[in-house]
């Protein structure tokens, strides 16, 4: 144990110099005592070895409690922050709006997803706790390394064949000869503490990289600056050309054109070219028949029902007059459209109508058919009123064919006669039954 | 001394006396011996070139599936109305459960000051990370459009569209994408002094620059040590609710819906006790092969083996507790709907699934009750393996059950996997086997300066008898 060994060790490589003094020992135990002395002798520029962190050494050396935690915190603690703003700024806040000066691509966009609320903490929890987590372990491994001050892969311990079995089974300690304390009396303190060898790591003394080396890794950032380069130059430029389509989604898709008259197998009549379907009206129908889509002949509001139109003849069976048939239909249709409202009768008086007069909604009740404004209201105009609404009544166009419409006006005006209807126009027979008593 | 008896088996409990963490009498250069031995020898066992010859094949094989499938898009697979995951999410969630152990035994054992965890958490932590990586595979892989895959980032952009934060499929992504991240610095840490003693014995150029290369200079310096073992213990702290929150996380997928069988408040823990369980199976059947083979028996030792089945029968009761609890509330919830979810699944056209998860992962580990068993290496490989498969089992029970029969009768419908899909499980497997033969290979299996730290005092104090055993 004490029968210790110097060399100085000479390499045929680059000039070097003395740099470490390395002294070795066989159990951490040694090492411990060891590093007590060395403490106590007041050195400073020193360090222990070990192959494991050996219980007791931070004592033994003064290690002071490092403030990783505190670096870890701050980390954990940036996570949370960054968890927090990045779901309220992308899905909570609508920056588009509330700050115009936010270039695009960082703006939110407060979408509603499920109708759940933009910020519900519970849903953004997850989230937070992960970069929390992410940030805080960060902060472990690469402030472990930047406190360690690594990596450094050029370490000259490294140099000395002795010093390799510090990972294995040896014990170090190293003291630097730029120490102050460092002198003679240093190897007869660490031979006295126990050391089974003292040698000493010697340094190269030119540390200036090699210039081809140098050259390499200029070059290689250059290199590494051409695609930025390119993107840069992209987002400027203007092309002729489209983007390289590369995938092509749903963009570009084989397709029946119709100017082409191509043959297509899907339909039984082997068109690509559909006709119309029934019910649909082309543009130039309202231009073409005003009289029949919009009751107007001229600028004038049409005085007569179009019963030239083949739709309204098939509604009258056929016939080209109003007749019973056509006034059936359009009692029917009166009574599931309007009767809720106007009344069976047209008075004005239907179960929607007396519902809101009854609760004070605010609702205009209709007036009576019989009115003497609307007594007096061409055919054409009732058709628009159907069609388009008025005042307060609402279209109702989109829920009611065409010839329907015209059928429901014929009914309309048989109200309106009913409705002012005197004594004169009942059938002399009938007239006793409405004169006897009840 | 401990006698040699009580040397070769450490799993008699000796009152007054603490059971050998390492048997065969090592002592510090011993240990880098047995360690260092598999990764500087220049072959191999040939059990090792079967596995990665059979590992690469099927390595192969994924990345053709892979590639099928993004040229003709997800039709390739049996997944259609209603069932829209099946082996794509099964696999995901089986293989993020496996990875729970390797942080299990890392982070909370440590916690816990278990000092047999330093014999597996090198190997159990490298299988965590490969698993994730199986795992995160196929939720990258089945969303259709993957050149997009970029949407599942917060990624700054001209549409202004983000990621919708309040969906658990993003959670997801953050668990997951976390979880493999401080998964594998944490293991790097560990391995970072473990290179450095390969980089000091390295014979070759090759080795010394590559060993070197990430090993960052390590000198075992105290001063480098302390804040290390901080950082450690640090990481390990934060592991802890890590490991927790990931499986809950990827349970919130289901749980937050509204179909039945998946919208239960049981679904976090019973999916990490799932996860613990399945991971240590796991570790089991790889340390069997890998300690015989590579020579580790005195590191991976048989208590080491006594102790995970232990967890194994524990975390399979928790299990089975669950499985029962789901029933139970089902009942208990008058919610028709539920009930005959859990009925289906016991009873309905999927029973045969139910049954093989139900036995494989209560039934088979109630034999751990016994000590033989717990020590005996034909009975926990089966016993693993059985359990693997019904940890499988489990998520597709969950998944294709609740998807195939919901609420309307009229939009039932069943799914079968196609062979893309079997083959791409197949591969995620070969993947999974590759990248752990290469670590057993080329990087020290076991934490060499964590054993070292836990080896009795006096082995090594005045270098007692020789090295190597
Ligand atoms: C939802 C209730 C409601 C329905 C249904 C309804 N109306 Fe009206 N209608 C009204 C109201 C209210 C007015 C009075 C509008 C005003 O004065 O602001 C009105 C007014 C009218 C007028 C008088 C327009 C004028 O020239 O002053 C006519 C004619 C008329 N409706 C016909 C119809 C016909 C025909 C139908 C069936 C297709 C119909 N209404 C369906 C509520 C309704």
């Amino acid at each position: 144990m004490s029968a210790s060994t110097v060399t100085q060790k000479s390499t045929a490589g680059p000039a070097t110099a003395p740099h470490t003094l390395v002294a070795e020992f066989a159990s951490a135990d040694a090492l411990v005592r060891a590093c007590e002395q060395v403490r106590n002798a007041g050195y400073t520029r020193w360090d222990a070895h070990s192959p494991y962190p050996v219980h007791g050494i931070d004592r033994a050396i003064g290690i002071r409690a490092t403030r990783l935690p505190v670096l870890i915190f701050l980390c954990g603690a940036t996570g949370t922050t960054i968890g927090v703003l990045l779901q309220w700024w992308t899905n909570a806040v609508n920056a588009g709006v509330q700050f115009p000066w936010v270039p695009t691509f960082l703006q939110g966009y407060n979408f509603i997803i499920s109708g759940k609320p933009y910020w519900s903490f519970p849903a953004n929890i997850p989230v937070i706790f992960e970069l929390t987590i992410l940030l805080s372990a960060f902060g472990a491994f690469f402030g472990m390394l930047a406190l360690n001050g690594l990596p450094q892969h050029y370490n000259p311990l490294l140099r000395l064949d002795r010093f390799r079995r510090v990972t294995d089974d040896r014990f170090f300690i190293s003291i630097g000869l730029d120490d102050p304390k460092y002198g003679s009396a240093t190897r007869r303190l660490l031979e006295g503490a126990g050391a089974a060898a003292v040698e000493i790591a010697d340094d190269v003394k030119e540390s200036a990289p090699p210039r081809w080396f140098l050259r390499a890794h200029v070059m290689l950032a250059c290199f590494l600056l051409i695609p930025l380069a390119v993107i840069a130059y992209m987002r400027v430029d203007k092309q002729s050309q489209p983007r390289i389509h590369i995938v092509q989604d749903m963009d570009n898709q084989e397709r029946y054109t119709a100017g082409k008259q191509m043959a297509n197998d899907v339909f039984a009549d082997g068109r690509s070219a559909r006709p119309k379907i029934a019910g649909t009206l082309a543009r130039e129908d309202f231009t073409q028949d005003p009289h029949y889509y919009q009751g107007r002949v001229g600028d004038q509001w049409a005085t007569g029902i179009p019963m030239y139109h083949p739709e309204l003849q098939r509604l009258a069976g056929g016939a080209a007059e109003v007749n019973e048939q056509l006034m059936r239909r359009g009692r029917d249709r009166y009574a599931i459209f309007c009767s809720h409202c106007h009344g069976l009768d047209g008075a004005g008086a239907g179960r929607v109508a007396t519902y809101v007069v009854q609760r004070e909604i605010g609702f205009v009740p209709p007036k009576s058919y019989a009115d003497p404004d609307v007594l007096v209201r061409p055919v054409g105009h009732l058709f628009n009123t159907i069609t388009n609404g008025i005042r307060t009544m609402a279209p109702h166009g989109d829920q009611i064919p065409v010839a329907d419409r015209w059928a429901i006006v014929a009914y309309v005006k048989a109200l309106q006669r009913a409705q002012a209807a005197t004594i004169e126009d009942v059938p002399t027979e009938q007239r006793s039954r409405m004169t006897q008593p009840k | 001394m401990a006698s040699i008896v009580h040397d070769r088996d450490n799993t008699i409990e000796t009152p007054g006396r603490r059971a050998p963490l390492v048997t065969g009498g090592h002592d510090l250069h011993g240990v880098t011996e047995v360690v260092c031995r598999v990764a500087e020898s220049r072959s191999a066992p040939g059990a090792w070139y079967l596995t990665m010859g059979v590992s690469a094949a099927l390595l192969a094989a994924l990345g053709a599936m892979i590639g099928y499938l993004f040229f003709e898009g997800v039709g390739v697979w049996g997944l259609n109305n209603p069932v829209g995951w099946g082996f794509d999410i099964t696999n995901f969630v089986f293989w993020v459960g496996i990875g729970h152990a390797g942080t299990l035994i890392s982070a909370i054992l440590y916690l816990f000051r278990q000092k047999w965890r330093t014999g597996i958490n090198r190997f159990a932590e490298a299988m965590t990370i490969f698993a994730v990586m199986c795992a995160g595979l196929f939720p990258g892989i089945h969303i259709g459009r993957v050149w997009l895959a970029f949407y599942l980032f917060p990624l700054p952009n001209q549409m202004a569209m983000w990621p919708n934060f309040r969906s658990p499929l993003l959670w997801d992504v953050f668990a997951v994408g976390t979880y493999f991240t401080v998964s594998l610095l944490f293991w790097y840490m560990g391995l970072i002094p473990d290179l450095a003693t390969l980089r000091d014995r390295a014979k070759t150029k090759l080795s010394a620059f590559l060993y070197g290369l990430f090993s960052m200079g390590w000198t075992g310096s105290a001063r480098h040590w302390h804040r290390y073992e901080r950082a450690y213990l640090i990481l390990a702290a934060l592991s802890t609710p890590l490991v927790l929150s990931v499986h809950s996380v990827v349970s919130f997928d289901f749980a937050t819906s509204v179909l039945p069988g998946w919208h239960t408040t049981i679904f976090p823990p019973y999916f990490v006790a799932g996860a613990i369980f399945s991971g240590f199976a796991m570790v089991v059947m790889l340390a069997i092969p890998c300690r015989a083979l590579f020579g580790l028996k005195d590191l991976i030792t048989l208590r080491h083996l006594d102790n995970m089945n232990k967890v194994i029968l524990a975390t399979g009761l928790m299990v089975g507790y669950a499985y029962t609890t789901e029933f139970f509330v089902a009942w208990y919830s008058g919610s028709a709907w539920e009930l005959f979810a859990f009925k289906a699944r016991a009873m309905g056209p999927w029973w045969w699934s139910y049954w093989i998860m139900f036995s494989c992962n209560v039934f088979v580990p109630q034999i751990f009750w016994f000590r033989w068993a717990r020590t005996s290496i034909p009975v926990m490989l089966v016993v693993s393996v059985l359990v693997n498969v019904g940890m499988w089992f489990e998520r597709f029970v969950i998944i294709v059950t609740s998807l195939s029969t919901d609420f309307l009768p009229s939009a039932w419908d069943t799914y079968w996997p196609t062979w893309v899909e079997a083959w791409t499980m197949a591969g995620s497997f070969g993947l999974f086997f590759f990248m752990f033969g290469l670590f057993c290979k080329f990087l020290p299996m076991v934490a060499i300066s964590e054993v070292k730290a836990v080896l009795p005092h006096d082995a090594h104090a005045g270098g007692a008898g020789g090295h190597g055993h």
